[in-house]
């Protein structure tokens, strides 16, 4: 169902993000139960997680702890007095029949984050960040006649953080909930993992005419599982929106599912079936008092962050923006840049080979960094052999590197030798393949001596292909030019 | 058997060999069964009651024992205890068990008290007279055409008829004050966050409290001092220490008391009752005592707003009986929806479905300011009124109830005149204060009747040491009847 492009040219999309993430702590939010995942059913209760009769909530501290230092990442103002409220609704897997959340006076309010995507940079106001309990999950296909609850999760620690409607497209929202999830891990709060369901999002998409001031009627798709599953709905979204106002109807505000099969929405309930939470403050836990000098620490004990490490990376090292962005796309990995420029004062090329060679291989592999038996050090070796024009960059890259990462404890040189891989300085040898090389393509030698100087590209490769890439390529390409010259 | 009055005359008696603990148990076996009837007890633990007796009485003779040794106590059936069923006097719970014990609970047997069985109480203690029991209303043992009051009717009958030495109840609105005062006893709210409420099934939340309910204020706190102070499962409990108030009851001085002329003047107060406050105020001026009326305007506020706000926090703390996870699952029920909407249905009273809609409805969009949000700022301003007297006087001095115990059945289909009955414990409640109900002489039938002190926050020491001292002046001199 394809819109014309006068009509998105005519309509602008407006996207705002609910993301729920899964904190890491060691114990549910209002008891002492383990919050870790994978235990066996219900194994992981206690009768606050069943929310038995008589059994109370007590806070721990460490969630509020980790929700502060969120909010202090994304530029929130820490509400010093916040509260829980109960949000009141029937479902199976909520045994208490509520849950407790932050309704009026969450812990954090009016932040920002910065985005950048293909069109460039962008602020994304936070509207708010609040902490609430998970509730259990209920299986419905277990069983044939029944559907099992599972209350492990019932309890685990959440915070919701929810955007304002910043967000003007697909790549956008993408964008804005990387971003959300970089800052997580680098704060080490939450794992970040949506296909576990660590981190969910749901989205309000509405669309409006170009220039107009007033947002057009929502709709809120729920539980996206991943990033490319967002974009897909958003997309799917703007087009069923748009055509059904060029039609002239009006958008229902409707709750809606996106199913990732198909790609497609539909209604979970409808305006008038929306539930009325009547949430109320949570008798059964004091208001929270932060100090503003424990508020102070916390700010003080913040990692750097990715978007401040990349700054650095382009201020202190002169790496490209893009570049840095791909660096610090996970804490990981920029660690271990940093780790390989302790070695060697070529930062570009440490770049490089983080985001290239090695990346490719860890993609390959689906493996990741913590894995890499390859020192940083090594790297930095393989760096200073081919500025010193020992090796060049295809062979160190294709062939030393994945020996190197079967045999992490062998001597580089060592390898070098035996792979066979240094440059040749044997210069006969050179002038040799270069002959070769030009006798094959009388013609092109024409071109170039007509200055066609593009041709010099083909002439390279084949004195790199007849070398197997053993040659230094700034003497090949100077002994190339001097030949050609020379044929004038 | 001697009719223990005290816990000191039963250990008196156990350490000069008068008295054997496991006869004193069986004593009031016997009694609980003599008195069926009265229907105070949902469950008696007989058998573990026995068990318990003669550890118990050889720690005493050792010297070794704890605080409430020799005390044979029941508990309101709506305090958690392992093992043990809880129904809260609803069939939703019948055949529940609880699987851990509420902080009291642990707190009683830690000190050596013998737990004899649960008492009955209205379901989910919404009530004033024990008639919305599941498992039937209970009788004043005054007069068994008598309701013994509510919610903790069971816990008030049980010290008043003997069955036992004393009880645990719970006060929301007055539960253990109204009872207590019915039925000629001395019953106890402490302040909002004294007692934990960890293992206490919840009605509201931010106005339930555990209370003791005994024949003496010596009795009565020393088992506050027990089963009061911080508890790790309970955030909303004061971190505060705890006073040894049963070694703090001798009153000196002269204090400065308020009562409200608009309690005098209110419309429902039985003359009778009007005539024992009176005289409460005439003898302890006469003792040199000040006390002076002190006008509180908001008298007609207190009932409309308790109701608002206990009946929305309990539409949400009686969510969790749905019928999915524990408890009474509808027969008839054949998915999710109708699971709850039979389980529900068939599960509560009519009392207790009344009090979930109607909370239900003040917690709605569109209602929610109008009533849930303005019943907290009145609330705040009854608390702010009432904390102003008390910082001007030491005591507020009125009567428990404004009648005394009325006939069973005679207001249960009127659920306004019953809640009605609550205008004089309920601004304490409000006010998250201290108050206690003390037997106060008989009106002319030869029914009870209870007066009331309450003082500020934490003022337990205070308020027990004076209670007991008004007990000892008006037994100088006691009123036959009014």
């Amino acid at each position: 169902m394809k819109i014309s492009d006068r009509a998105t040219d005519k309509y602008e999309l407006v996207v705002g993000l609910e993301v729920h993430a899964q904190l890491a702590t060691n114990s549910k939010i209002f008891s002492s139960d383990s919050a870790s995942f994978g235990a066996g059913p219900n194994q992981n209760t206690s009768p606050v997680s069943l929310g038995l009769p008589g059994s109370l909530p007590k806070i721990n501290r460490k969630v509020v702890e980790y929700a502060v230092k969120l909010g202090l990442a994304t530029n929130c103002r820490i509400n010093l007095e916040n509260r829980f409220d109960r949000k009141n609704y029937f479902y199976a897997d909520l045994p208490k029949g509520y849950q407790i959340t932050q309704d009026q006076l969450p812990i954090c309010k009016d932040g920002h984050i910065t985005i950048r995507t293909k069109s460039g940079e962008r602020t994304v106001r936070l509207n708010r960040i609040h902490m609430e309990e998970d509730a259990g999950k209920s299986m419905h296909d277990k069983h044939n006649s029944s559907s099992l609850i599972d209350l492990n999760r019932a309890g685990v620690p959440l915070v919701e953080i929810v955007s304002e409607p910043d967000l003007r497209s697909a790549e956008e929202a993408a964008a804005y909930l990387t971003e959300i999830r970089k800052i997580v891990r680098y704060l080490g709060i939450c794992d970040g993992n949506m296909e576990e369901g660590s981190l969910r999002c749901d989205a309000n998409i509405s669309v409006r005419l170009k220039g107009a001031e007033s947002f057009g009627n929502r709709c809120e798709v729920k539980n996206l599982n991943s990033i490319r599953n967002l974009q897909r709905a958003i997309s799917y979204e703007y087009e069923r929106q748009v055509k059904l106002i060029e039609a002239g109807e009006t958008i229902s505000q409707n709750t809606l599912n996106f199913d990732a099969a198909s790609g497609v929405t539909s209604v979970l309930r409808s305006k008038e079936m929306a539930y009325d939470y009547r949430y109320f403050p949570e008798p059964d836990l004091q208001p929270l008092h932060l100090s503003k000098e424990w508020v102070e620490e916390l700010l003080k004990s913040l990692p750097e962050l990715p978007e401040q490490r990349a700054n650095r990376y382009v201020t202190n090292y002169a790496l490209s923006a893009y570049d840095a962005g791909l660096l610090t796309s996970e804490k990981a990995i920029a660690d271990f840049f940093e780790k390989v420029i302790q070695h060697t004062s070529n930062f570009k090329a440490a770049a490089n080979w983080v985001v290239g060679p090695i990346q490719s291989y860890l993609n390959e592999q689906g493996s990741d960094i913590s894995a890499l038996q390859v020192s940083a050090q090594s790297v930095a070796r393989i760096i200073s052999l081919i500025d010193e024009g020992k090796i060049n960059f295809s062979a160190a890259s294709q062939q030393l590197f994945p020996a190197l990462v079967q045999n992490p404890e062998r001597d580089i040189t060592d390898l070098i030798a035996e792979m066979n891989l240094s440059i040749d300085t044997n210069s006969d040898e050179l002038v040799k393949f270069i002959d070769e090389a030009i006798s094959q393509y009388p013609d092109k030698v024409a071109e170039f001596n007509k200055g066609k100087k593009g041709v010099l590209g083909l002439f390279m490769g084949e004195v790199m292909r007849l070398s197997k890439g053993k040659i230094d390529p700034k003497t090949a390409n100077k002994l190339v030019v001097e030949k050609l010259e020379s044929l004038k | 058997m001697k009719d223990y009055q005290r816990l000191s005359e039963v250990r008196d008696d156990i350490q000069s060999g008068a008295l054997n603990l496991d006869d004193l148990v069986n004593h009031y076996l016997q009694r609980i069964k003599a008195e069926a009837h009265l229907n105070a007890f949902i469950e008696v633990f007989a058998e573990e009651a026995r068990a318990a007796a003669a550890p118990i009485q050889q720690k005493l003779l050792n010297g070794t024992a704890g605080k409430l040794a020799g005390m044979v106590i029941g508990i309101k059936d709506i305090i958690c205890y392992k093992g043990h069923g809880i129904a809260v006097g609803s069939k939703i719970l019948e055949n529940y068990k609880s699987i851990y014990s509420a902080t009291v609970v642990e707190r009683l047997l830690a000190e050596d008290a013998i737990i004899i069985g649960r008492l009955n109480c209205d379901e989910f203690a919404m009530g004033g007279s024990n008639e919305n029991s599941y498992f039937g209303p209970v009788k004043n043992y005054a007069d068994n055409t008598k309701v013994p009051g509510g919610s903790s009717g069971g816990s008030a009958v049980a010290v008043q008829a003997g069955l036992c030495l004393a009880s645990l109840g719970t006060d929301t609105g007055g539960s253990v004050r109204q009872p207590a005062a019915f039925c000629g006893v001395v019953g106890v709210k402490p302040t909002y966050g004294r007692v934990s409420r960890h293992g206490v099934v919840a009605y509201a939340s931010s106005f339930d409290q555990v209370g003791p309910i005994a024949n003496s204020v010596e009795d009565a706190a020393l088992i506050l001092e027990v089963i009061a102070g911080a508890d790790e499962f309970d955030s909303t409990v004061s971190s505060q220490a705890v006073p040894a108030y049963s070694e703090k009851l001798k009153f000196e001085g002269k204090k400065r008391i308020a009562y409200l002329p608009e309690v005098l003047e209110s419309a429902g107060l039985d003359p009778e009752v009007k005539a024992m406050t009176e005289n409460a105020i005439e003898r302890l001026r006469a003792d040199g005592h000040t006390v002076e009326p002190i006008s509180f305007p908001y008298l007609e506020y207190v009932v409309p707003t308790y109701y608002i706000l206990t009946m929305a926090e309990s539409s949400s703390n009686l969510a969790r009986y749905d019928g999915v996870h524990y408890g009474y699952r509808s027969p008839n029920a054949t998915d999710l929806e109708s699971t709850y909407k039979k389980s529900r249905s068939e599960g509560f009273g009519a009392e207790v479905k009344r009090r979930i809609m109607l909370g239900t409805f003040v917690l709605s969009a569109g209602y929610y300011d109008a009533y849930y949000a303005k019943a907290q700022k009145v609330r705040n301003i009854i608390r702010s009124k009432t904390e102003e007297i008390l910082k001007d006087h030491d005591f507020i001095l009125l009567p428990t109830t404004p009648t005394p115990a009325f006939g069973l059945g005679e207001k249960i289909s009127d659920p306004l005149t019953m809640y009605l009955a609550d205008i004089f414990t309920v601004q304490a409640s409000l006010a998250g204060i201290p108050a206690i109900s003390i037997p106060a002489g008989n009106n002319s039938a030869g029914l009870p009747l209870g007066l009331q002190f309450i003082t500020k926050r934490f003022g337990e020491t205070e308020l027990l040491a004076f209670s007991k001292y008004y007990l000892e002046l008006f037994a100088s001199q006691p009123v036959v009847s009014y």
